[in-house]
């Protein structure tokens, strides 16, 4: 029998592509949030918000005992809507410390944003493509994560913070 | 109740199909010529019944039984009327359902329109697109049945999503359908073409009212769902490159290409295989579309919520349906010799069909890489505007230019000519290009040649209205109509990117805000009570201080009850040079309302272009005969 090979090129290459969306139907399920409690965060690297030279990474949230990092952004409702429990943990606590990351949001706009409403954050990194965000598996804004000095994930919150999920955090870092 | 006949009818509609497919292949073994009138009965059976399944859904939104699961999800007893009938195809289930109706209803009227052409092509049509029906059947009533009841009813349902309670969405999903669904009928026809060997001008010829038809409703569909986004996302774009968006754009660079090389087929009888794999390849993209869009698999900020099970059943009917095509296509087909002269409408034809593979490669890539890369090596990236822009917008401006001059050449052989029309226009493309930029600001090399091409186009191609007008010539507007769109499309975004004017900040009630040119007074605030929500209005007075105009903008923010949601709604004052575009978001605890104004230049002009795009299709339909 004679073997056509751009046939056979092109049938691998569909087959290849269909295996693909299979598997990536799979992967699909670790976007469950309750999948990601008990593992670890990966590394990254963000830039602070004003000053491009200054990097938080993955490696200084081991100083903290717990941190939560709070993805957020000027032109979101929801995240106005949680800001007074993000303001009142990093009163009320010193175990937490919060990261805020900003995310697809203009620079200016931002600043206003934690100038108008206070700035729970110790740190607010940059990421105005979202590039970084979705390396934590973020799929909409509000979304909060809240990890252990070994940068274990204790909770992943998705949407706004709301009275129960913050008394839920309290108990959690006591 | 309705539970019951919902699935009684999708059964009989299924058994329906069974029947239709063995009848037909019985009668492709007698030797008469014409079709058994039982088929054709079978047929309309099917319709009727499927059509009756739908209405069946609409008068359990209409009567908000919420004995189903469907309705009880998707919708609410205090929901407007308008939106109870627009629910039943803004879910998942319901939608899967008018996917079916449109199946059914387009292998009838294919059926019985195309009388004159031969039988056995006409019966395999009928074969295939009962097996795209039966299987879009078994995954509604083993998967995503709309008719599924629930027990004991709930005493009121969840609501439909207030974003999407919006008249352009209501019209949106059903225009897309009609254009994606509607490729399923001359994907049917390609492979039955391969299996009867009706080829040629005939099958370009039984197929291209059909591919007009799903071009114009899915340009349609787009720019209804662009509009939507405009007024309803808030955030004063039209376009956003988001992977939802661009699945739509796959399926129609392919319509696109196929709606030019028909012409080639049917008039120079050639270019045959390319047309088929087109046609494949448009129904295909729409179910890799569907399946992309449907299964969650894309990484996407706004994808609805998904359930992955849907995904795997798509999966599955899609690999089945490409490894078919893809096998009766290396079986059956013959390969042809080009002898194409480089000065002839073909050889443009055929360099339209480039462009669009190109941007049609193009955005694939941007859609399918994060998902390759995440299966591949555990990373996540998204792709957006950026890689677009740069990929897509530099070839535009080629693009533009082939299509002005491309249809002035004659099929076969031109002469060499370049025409009074083309360098006239070049030229006052040029000039008008400069006055642009030197009186209402700069911009870069790219900007200015997209300028220059698309005035090009525009120009040329009135010139070319004209002339045609001068002669009585009616057959080659429809064409000119859309290419002019095109280039008024191209021209108006590019005008509104250059001189869009955005302004963010902060405003208590009774505050004035000042730019440039502009004041803004935000005089009062009121409360509106309405059906389904409440609504909080700001009241702005929107001065022009150069030219001393007022406009008034109530821009509101609503807060709905089923299910509680917030959304914004954009006070936007459409004027015939510009829109301005107010949104007011509340500051929590504070008096303060966060206000974003932006005046974007010659917006309805967008609309009105992309529309006029459409109304070339729509015109080409109307009239009997084409352009030669």
């Amino acid at each position: 029998m004679k073997i056509n090979i751009s046939k056979i090129i092109i049938f691998s290459f569909v087959i290849f592509f269909l295996f693909v969306f299979w598997q990536g139907l799979k992967k699909n399920n670790s976007y469950d949030t309750k999948n990601l409690i008990g593992s670890k965060i990966s590394s990254f690297q963000l830039p602070d918000i004003n000053n491009n030279e200054q990097y938080i990474s993955e490696e200084k949230l081991k100083k903290n005992k717990y941190t939560l990092i709070n993805f957020f952004a000027s032109w979101c409702a929801p995240c106005r809507v949680e800001h007074k429990y993000l303001l009142s943990l990093s009163r009320k606590s010193k175990k937490i410390k919060i990261i805020g990351v900003n995310f697809k949001d203009k620079k200016n706009n931002a600043i206003s944003f934690l100038e108008e409403l206070g700035n729970p954050y110790y740190f607010v990194g940059k990421d105005l493509d979202g590039k970084a965000s979705i390396l934590f598996g973020i799929y909409g804004i509000p979304e909060s994560i809240l990890v252990d000095n070994e940068l274990t994930i204790i909770k992943k919150i998705v949407g706004p913070i709301d009275q129960s999920q913050y008394e839920e955090i309290l108990k959690l870092i006591k | 109740m309705l539970s019951n006949i919902g699935i009684g009818l999708i059964i009989s509609v299924l058994i329906l199909s069974f029947l239709t497919i063995y009848s037909a292949s019985l009668d492709l073994e007698t030797s008469s010529q014409t079709i058994k009138k039982s088929i054709y009965k079978l047929s309309l059976f099917q319709t009727t019944f499927t059509i009756l399944s739908f209405l069946t859904l609409i008068i359990g939104f209409l009567n908000s039984d919420f004995s189903l699961v469907n309705v009880y999800e998707n919708s609410h007893t205090e929901k407007p009327f308008f939106y109870k009938i627009a629910g039943t195809w803004g879910n998942h289930e319901g939608s899967l359902l008018l996917w079916i109706n449109i199946l059914v209803i387009f292998s009838y009227l294919f059926l019985v329109f195309n009388h004159t052409h031969a039988k056995k092509f006409r019966l395999y049509t009928l074969i295939f697109q009962n097996i795209l029906i039966l299987g879009f059947l078994f995954f509604l009533l083993l998967n995503s049945n709309p008719f599924s009841p629930i027990y004991p009813t709930p005493p009121e349902g969840l609501g439909l999503n207030p974003i999407l309670q919006d008249p352009a969405l209501a019209i949106h999903p059903p225009l897309l359908y009609v254009g994606f669904v509607g490729c399923s009928i001359y994907f049917s026809a390609a492979m039955a073409s391969l299996l009867s060997n009706y080829g040629g001008k005939l099958f370009a010829q039984s197929i291209k009212t059909w591919v007009k038809i799903s071009w114009c409703f899915q340009t349609l569909g787009i720019i209804v769902g662009s509009i939507w986004a405009y007024y309803e996302l808030g955030w004063g774009g039209f376009w956003f490159w988001d992977p939802v968006e661009n699945a739509s754009l796959l399926p129609w660079f392919a319509i696109t290409a196929l709606m030019h090389s028909l012409i080639v087929l049917e008039k120079r009888n050639t270019l045959y295989p390319w047309v088929i794999i087109l046609c494949l390849s448009t129904f295909i993209l729409s179910v890799i579309g569907t399946f992309l869009v449907r299964s969650g698999i894309l990484n996407s900020v706004h994808t609805f919520a998904s359930d992955p099970s849907r995904g795997v059943y798509i999966l599955l009917f899609l690999s089945l349906m490409i490894f078919s095509a893809l096998t009766i296509f290396f079986m059956k087909h013959k390969k042809e010799n080009y002898n194409f002269n480089l000065k002839s409408k073909e050889t443009f034809i055929l360099a339209n069909n480039w462009f669009m593979a190109f941007f049609l490669v193009t955005v694939l890539i941007g859609i399918l890489y994060p998902i390759f890369l995440d299966v591949l090596t555990n990373t996540k990236i998204s792709v957006g505007p950026p890689f677009f822009n740069i990929v897509i917008i530099p070839l535009v401006v080629p693009f533009m230019i082939l299509m002005a001059i491309g249809p002035k050449f004659n099929w076969i052989k031109s002469q060499n000519k370049i025409s009074y029309k083309i360098i006239f226009s070049i030229l006052c493309a040029i000039g008008i290009n400069l006055f642009i930029f030197y009186f209402f600001g700069e911009y870069s090399l790219l900007s200015n040649l997209i300028f220059i091409a698309a005035i090009f186009l525009i120009l040329h191609s009135f010139l070319d209205i004209k002339k045609n007008i001068s002669k009585k010539n009616r057959y080659k507007l429809p064409r000119i109509i859309s290419h002019l769109g095109f280039g008024l499309l191209v021209f108006f975004i590019g005008i509104n990117h250059q001189f869009s004017l955005e302004e963010d900040f902060n405003l208590k009630v009774g505050e004035i805000k000042k730019t440039d040119n502009y004041e803004i007074n935000f005089q009062d605030i009121k409360i509106k009570e309405s059906k389904n929500y409440k609504a909080v209005i700001g009241n702005f007075k929107l001065t022009n201080l150069k030219k001393n105009l007022v406009e008034y903008l109530e821009p509101e923010i609503r807060i709905y009850s089923n299910p509680e949601t917030l959304t914004y709604e954009a006070a936007i004052k459409t004027k015939i040079t510009s829109d301005f575009y107010l949104t007011m978001s509340n500051v929590s605890r504070s008096d303060y309302y966060n206000i974003k104004f932006q005046k974007k230049p010659f917006m309805v002009w967008i609309w009105v272009s992309a529309l006029m795009i459409t109304f070339g299709g729509f015109m080409q339909l109307s009239l009997k005969k084409n352009e030669d």
